[in-house]
């Protein structure tokens, strides 16, 4: 698509000056080089109109990483005063074909930070986390919008709902930890309680499931309690028979709190467990679980 | 070590989905499958010891590239200099020295992205970025010329760093544009480089990458967002830098660190339960080289002189396995036409070929921060950047002798000798 001759009559486009002889020169199309030309002009003297507005939209879906063209697109758009709902939609449908690119959300965040009005912002995240649980921008997206507009309420019950669907989501075990911790009412020792169960549940459910163990050894190194909590748990797998090698790494943990309060059993253990570990459960991180039997060794 | 030669079956390395399978599980296993496949073959024709790296299919591969890219990848038409050093670097690791032609054209390219306002952007009148600048330097160091050097205009560089910075320490990427933990690496490597760090400029930073590191110690690209491979280099190689990291709890990063290597696979995933992709060979594997410096420099004393040399002994190595990344990289990353990938079935692109021939220096190679002559000197970063030597007697080249790249530096990601020189040419003669 051309761009209409008449609008541009008055501009002279600037050609890209790469140099003589460029490293990795792009064989652009015409129409980009065209349009990459007028931006070239009406940037030098600073326009801010419709027809410029326009062409930073054509530029943009040639290449949604073109950061100076958003920012400027951004000018352009608080000095015309433009209805920046329309915006959030045109922005909306970037997201949808490039989920993951970092121009575009921040597109967003700076909309609604003008706006500030998060009302459609939950909904439009849980459809793109919908398509990919895991997309990092989403997420940190999210986080900012939640934080921003003090929207914890119903954070813990979305999370439980993708870690219903998904236990291995390690983005939502994030989240959850951002939803009990960050948020700035914090979680009462009966509800640590109650937590911690919720996590032994599952675990149980797939005990090689790293996520939630991680989740549940910050939120005791968060609350201070004693990782010994979790001793019978691992006992529990070990005793059905399941080999993980992070119910095994958690005794490591735990017999190594112990031995450095002097425990000799708790040592002996623990330094037979890394052994384990190092041979056969968990050989890919052999040199790791030698070390850590060198330290409990030198305790 | 390593998985081909390892203690366990092929067969028994296959991630147990405890009979729940999941979205995530379910594509692990299909990542497995593809991978076992392809070292199945391996094992089955006996490769292992003459397994070889392409290196003359992959030089032309990037050769191809810089002499021009099609059309689709306008993409990258706002990261320019990361497409130059991308592609240098390459080269450079991989031994192609560069041609005069490709040293005149890499200036003259990197030249047309310096704004007379400060730093480099993505393309030619393109606002300055600070990722872009992080590639522009790296592409200067690695063409390492007095003229390249010299074409970097430290006075506004340095001023164009502090319009990055905002009050709590963290850095935009661009004026107007999203902080995360990026911005804080690529200005300060760039920095290093160029002898602009100041205490101006690292007033605060340290203390906000500290408030990325997670609860399962990984470091993510904000306070309160999950650990990321690419964040989590960025932000220890940025504390290194300031010679902060005990900021951060470094156990519990290593072991975040080390919980990524695959058992299958070999290679790194960048979050867990994600998948194994070629670039976290440097950005995860790339951890190894900086924890093991931070760790003996923490020993106390004692440790290291006496009773204790067994901890230092062992911290003294890398605590990865260097085998299986190698293993993935060589026979799961290399592309049949050239350049590197990111799993099996995907496309080579030079992002990828990049970061998998890091992954693989640094497998290869143990650099090592010499604590000898650091000793009982008053150390600026740009000495810190000094201190890193290749540990010879310490190689470990998987399949055939002649897969041996060059080292790479832990910090900056350009090969050892050129950070010296650029060092050397902003700071004058060093006695190191």
């Amino acid at each position: 698509m051309a761009l209409e001759a008449e609008v541009w009559s008055d501009i002279k486009p600037i050609p890209l000056d790469d140099g003589p002889d460029p490293l990795a020169p792009i064989a652009y199309d015409a129409e980009y080089s065209e349009a990459m030309g007028y931006f070239r002009a009406i940037s030098q003297r600073d326009e801010r109109s419709e027809r410029a507005l326009k062409l930073t939209e054509r530029i943009v879906e040639y290449n949604p990483a073109h950061y100076t063209i958003w920012h400027y697109r951004q000018q352009i758009l608080f000095s015309l005063n433009k209805n920046l709902n329309e915006e959030l939609d045109f922005v909306k449908e970037q997201i949808e074909s490039n989920p993951k690119n970092y121009q575009l959300w921040h597109h967003r965040q700076v909309l609604v930070e003008k706006l500030m009005d998060a009302s459609c912002e939950l909904p439009f995240i849980n459809e793109i986390l919908n398509d990919d649980a895991k997309n990092y921008h989403a997420w940190t997206y999210r986080q900012w919008i939640i934080r921003t507009f003090n929207l914890w309420e119903n954070e813990l019950d979305f999370v439980n709902k993708l870690l219903d669907k998904d236990v291995r989501n390690n983005s939502a075990w994030n989240q959850r930890y951002f939803t009990l911790f960050f948020n700035p009412t914090k979680p009462t020792e009966e509800f640590l309680t109650q937590e911690i169960e919720y996590v032994i549940e599952k675990i149980k459910m797939a005990p090689n499931n790293i996520s939630p163990w991680n989740y549940i050894k910050g939120i005791i190194a968060k609350s201070n309690k004693d990782i010994g909590i979790l001793e019978e748990l691992c006992k529990e797998i070990e005793k059905q028979d399941i080999i993980s090698p992070h119910a095994i790494g958690c005794l490591v943990d735990i017999y190594e709190s112990r031995a450095r309060k002097g425990s000799a059993t708790d040592k002996e253990e623990g330094i037979r467990i890394c052994t384990l570990l190092a041979e056969k459960h968990d050989a890919i991180r052999k040199k790791y679980w030698e070390y850590r039997k060198v330290i409990l060794t030198s305790l | 070590m390593g998985i081909l030669s390892g203690s366990r079956k092929l067969e028994e390395l296959f991630t147990n989905t405890d009979a729940l399978p999941t979205e995530s599980s379910k594509a692990q296993t299909d990542t497995e499958v593809s991978v076992y496949e392809l070292f199945k073959d391996a094992r089955d024709k006996k490769l292992i010891n003459t397994i070889k790296l392409n290196r003359g299919s992959h030089i032309k591969y990037v050769k191809d590239g810089l002499k021009g890219l099609p059309s689709y990848l306008v993409a990258l038409d706002a990261s320019k200099p990361w497409l130059c050093f991308w592609m240098l670097y390459s080269l450079d690791i991989l031994g192609d020295e560069l041609s005069q032609d490709l040293v005149k054209k890499g200036i003259s390219t990197i030249t047309k992205l310096q704004n007379p306002t400060g730093g480099f952007g993505g393309g030619p009148g393109q606002i300055s970025h600070a990722a872009a600048t992080y590639a522009a330097v790296n592409a200067l160091a690695t063409i390492g010329t007095k003229e390249a050097y010299d074409l970097i205009d430290r006075e506004t560089l340095y001023n164009w760093f502090l319009k990055l910075k905002r009050e709590d320490g963290s850095f935009v990427m661009h004026e107007g544009g999203e902080v995360d933990v990026r911005g804080a690496y690529c200005v300060l490597s760039a920095a290093t480089l160029t002898n602009l760090v100041t205490p101006e400029l690292t007033a605060g930073t340290a203390e906000w990458i500290k408030r990325c590191q997670n609860y399962d110690g990984g470091i993510g690209g904000e306070p309160g967002i999950e650990g990321h491979g690419g964040y989590t280099f960025c932000g220890l190689a940025a504390m290194e830098i300031m010679g902060k990291t005990d900021l951060l709890d470094i156990p519990l990063l290593l072991r975040w660190a080390t919980s990524l290597q695959m058992q299958l696979e070999g290679g790194f995933q960048g979050r867990p339960n994600k998948l194994v992709d070629g670039c976290y060979s440097f950005w995860v594997g790339g951890l190894f080289p900086l924890l093991e410096a931070i760790m003996t420099r923490n020993l106390p004393e004692k440790d290291v002189e006496q009773s204790n040399s067994e901890v230092s002994k062992y911290i003294a190595q890398s605590l990865f396995d260097r085998e299986a990344l190698q293993e993935y990289i060589l026979i799961a990353c290399q592309s049949p036409k050239g350049g590197l990938i990111d799993k099996p079935k995907r496309g080579a692109d030079h992002y990828h070929t990049c970061y998998c021939l890091s992954g693989l220096s640094t497998a290869q190679h143990h650099v090592i921060y010499d604590f000898e002559r650091a000793k009982g000197k008053d150390l600026d970063s740009g000495a810190r950047s000094l201190l890193w030597k290749d540990d010879v007697t310490n190689r470990i080249v998987l399949g055939d002798p002649n897969n041996l790249i060059n080292s790479t530096h832990p910090i900056h990601n350009v090969a050892l000798p050129n950070v010296r020189k650029m060092i050397e040419h902003f700071y004058g003669e060093r006695n190191f």
